[in-house]
């Protein structure tokens, strides 16, 4: 049975302005120790959605299941006792500002009429799981929005969840913080098997953690399926373009990979201007001297209306040309920076 | 000539009923108007438990009450202090028009406090299962704490000018004697004297309340 099942589910806003259909007749299914991810752009009703799922927001129509139980079914008391098994996170921590970390991990614990003594044991032990029990009695607003974010799922861990809802967790965070915070949540699903539903607009953080997926778009879903499937074969257009998105980060990855392969050779990264662009000038550079070159990383930009490509090449070990070749591309109007082992410009 | 041992024994007395008249009405006035505050905030359309007839219901109170310049709710309210307090001058009778004036005043002030509090912060309280009541007392109110002291300095203030204001009507206080000697019986330094000491009473007030609510601040 799956743990959590959305059965065509449907969410109406009245506004001043008429009606907004949030969500249109959604279907899920999320099986149990699951990573789910829900992809999509801003104003596709992802966040509506996974508000649904604790019933944050009521649906218009349509079921949430859970453990085969709808949501709906509850008394208000009961919805309450539910909502400590479906924990959540959130794009701006949502922490009490006014409290210490230590006192915002217990808080659920109070709410399940935890004893202070233990509360605070037991606060200080998942304090621990994300890191952070040296800053056990410092408040929120003197830790950096990492740290925050840990503290949240430190409080979200606290009722023992079986759900762990994250509304776009990494999205305030920068790509290094984002890795790590990931990477904690990874843990977290293997350890105690928690199923973690992921709402997020960047596909890097489907692709580095998540089974599935879901991309949404104008309250639809409009496909579903296995990442490493969907990435392959992306059917639905929105698919298509968050993964073209996406190739920014991904040749990041690949630049890492053959460095792994071919670690020699010296490493320069050029950049064509205005004119250069139009011609094959590498071609040329590569029959000029009868010697290939490396490409390693590629990519054009548009600044200010000026397209602007920049590449990272490679020439080969103990290549006599080299010197002659830099020339060449200097000649053809390209700029030349020596760039260090990692890519990074020394 | 004005400075004999009699008339600084008056100004004591004064200080003290001003002081007695202040802590006590804006005691009296967050015993109803804090709770009023909350359920203004808490029943509004952004609210925990959005209840259209009982906002409109506090919302027309505490606007006809606080559009009725104090001066004249004094007078207005003159047969509910006697029946309250068995007379209507003195400072114990003053204490109740004070207080009806102070709570829709106060109420509005907490109503716009709790309304600051990150609407993000109530939302991860109640995906955690929390209810109503324990948004109110371990959300809201905690995390507008400083904002609702700041509220009640300022309350303070304004209490202790209407305080003064109650003098013309025989009201007691500094402010009583201002009126009779300054205004009645052309003795200007004996107003001054009272002018001065209302000013530095509300400057104390001012500084108390703010260094407390600041160092209660955990956000810096």
């Amino acid at each position: 049975m799956p743990e959590i099942v959305i059965d065509n589910l449907s969410k109406v806003f009245s506004t001043k302005d008429g009606t907004v259909e949030a969500l249109k007749n959604v279907n899920i299914s999320i099986d149990k120790s699951d990573i789910y991810g829900i992809i999509g752009m801003s104003g596709a009703g992802k966040s509506t959605l996974v508000r649904c799922m604790n019933f944050l927001e009521q649906p218009t129509e349509g079921k949430v299941l859970i453990e085969g139980k709808s949501l709906g079914d509850y008394s208000k008391k009961e919805l309450q006792k539910q909502r400590e098994k479906i924990a959540m996170i959130f794009q701006h921590f949502n922490l009490l500002m006014q409290k210490t970390v230590l006192e915002n991990v217990c808080f659920p614990l109070y709410i399940q009429k935890m004893k202070k003594k233990e509360a605070r044991k037991k606060a200080l032990e998942l304090l621990e799981i994300v890191g952070l029990a040296d800053k056990k009695n410092a408040y929120p607003a003197q830790l950096s929005g990492g740290q925050k974010q840990r503290v949240a799922i430190a409080r979200a861990l606290a009722s023992d969840p079986k759900i762990l809802l994250c509304d776009e967790a990494t999205s305030a965070l920068d790509p290094q913080t984002t890795s790590s915070i990931l990477e904690l949540l990874k843990d977290i699903n293997g350890r105690f098997g928690i199923t973690i539903v992921i709402i997020t607009h960047q596909m890097s953080v489907v692709r580095e953690i998540c089974s599935h997926v879901a991309i949404m778009k104008e309250g639809e879903v409009v496909e579903t399926g296995l990442v490493s499937e969907v990435f392959s074969h992306p059917k639905s257009k929105v698919a298509k373009e968050l993964i073209l998105k996406d190739t920014d980060v991904q040749s990041d990855e690949k630049l890492l990979v053959t460095e792994d392969r071919i670690k020699h050779g010296e490493r320069i990264r050029i950049t064509f201007s205005e004119n250069s662009a139009f011609e094959p000038v590498i071609a040329n550079l590569v029959l000029t001297f009868a010697e290939p070159v490396n490409i390693l990383k590629a990519s054009t930009k548009n600044i200010g209306g000026v397209a602007k490509g920049d590449m990272i090449l490679e020439f080969k070990k103990d290549s006599t040309k080299k010197e002659e070749m830099k020339a060449y591309l200097k000649e053809h109007g390209i700029e030349i920076e020596e760039v260090a082992e990692n890519g990074v410009d020394t | 000539m004005e400075w004999t041992p009699e008339i600084i024994q008056m100004i004591w007395k004064g200080i003290g009923e001003t002081l007695y008249m202040t802590i006590l009405s804006t005691a009296l006035g967050y015993l109803f108007g804090l709770p009023m505050g909350v359920l203004l905030a808490v029943s509004d359309k952004e609210g925990l438990s959005p209840n259209p007839v009982l906002y409109k219901i506090l919302d027309v109170v505490a606007n006809i009450v606080r559009s009725i310049p104090f001066l004249i709710l004094l007078i207005l309210l003159i047969p509910f202090t006697r029946l309250l307090i068995g007379k209507s001058t003195g400072s114990t009778a003053t204490i109740v028009p004070l207080v009806v004036a102070a709570i829709p005043f106060i109420a509005r002030m907490v109503e716009s406090s709790i309304k600051e509090v990150d609407a993000g912060v109530v939302e991860a309280a109640k995906s955690m299962g929390a209810g109503n009541f324990r948004i109110i007392v371990k959300v809201l109110l905690v995390e507008a704490r400083t904002s609702l002291i700041t509220g009640c300095t300022i309350a303070i203030g304004t209490i202790l000018g209407y305080s003064a204001m109650a003098g013309t009507v025989g009201g007691g206080g500094l402010g009583d004697i201002a009126v009779r000697y300054g205004y009645y019986r052309w003795q200007t330094g004996i107003m001054i004297v009272t002018v001065i000491l209302l000013i530095v009473l509300v400057q104390i007030f001012q500084s108390v309340g703010m260094q407390v609510a600041s160092r209660l601040d955990k956000r810096k």
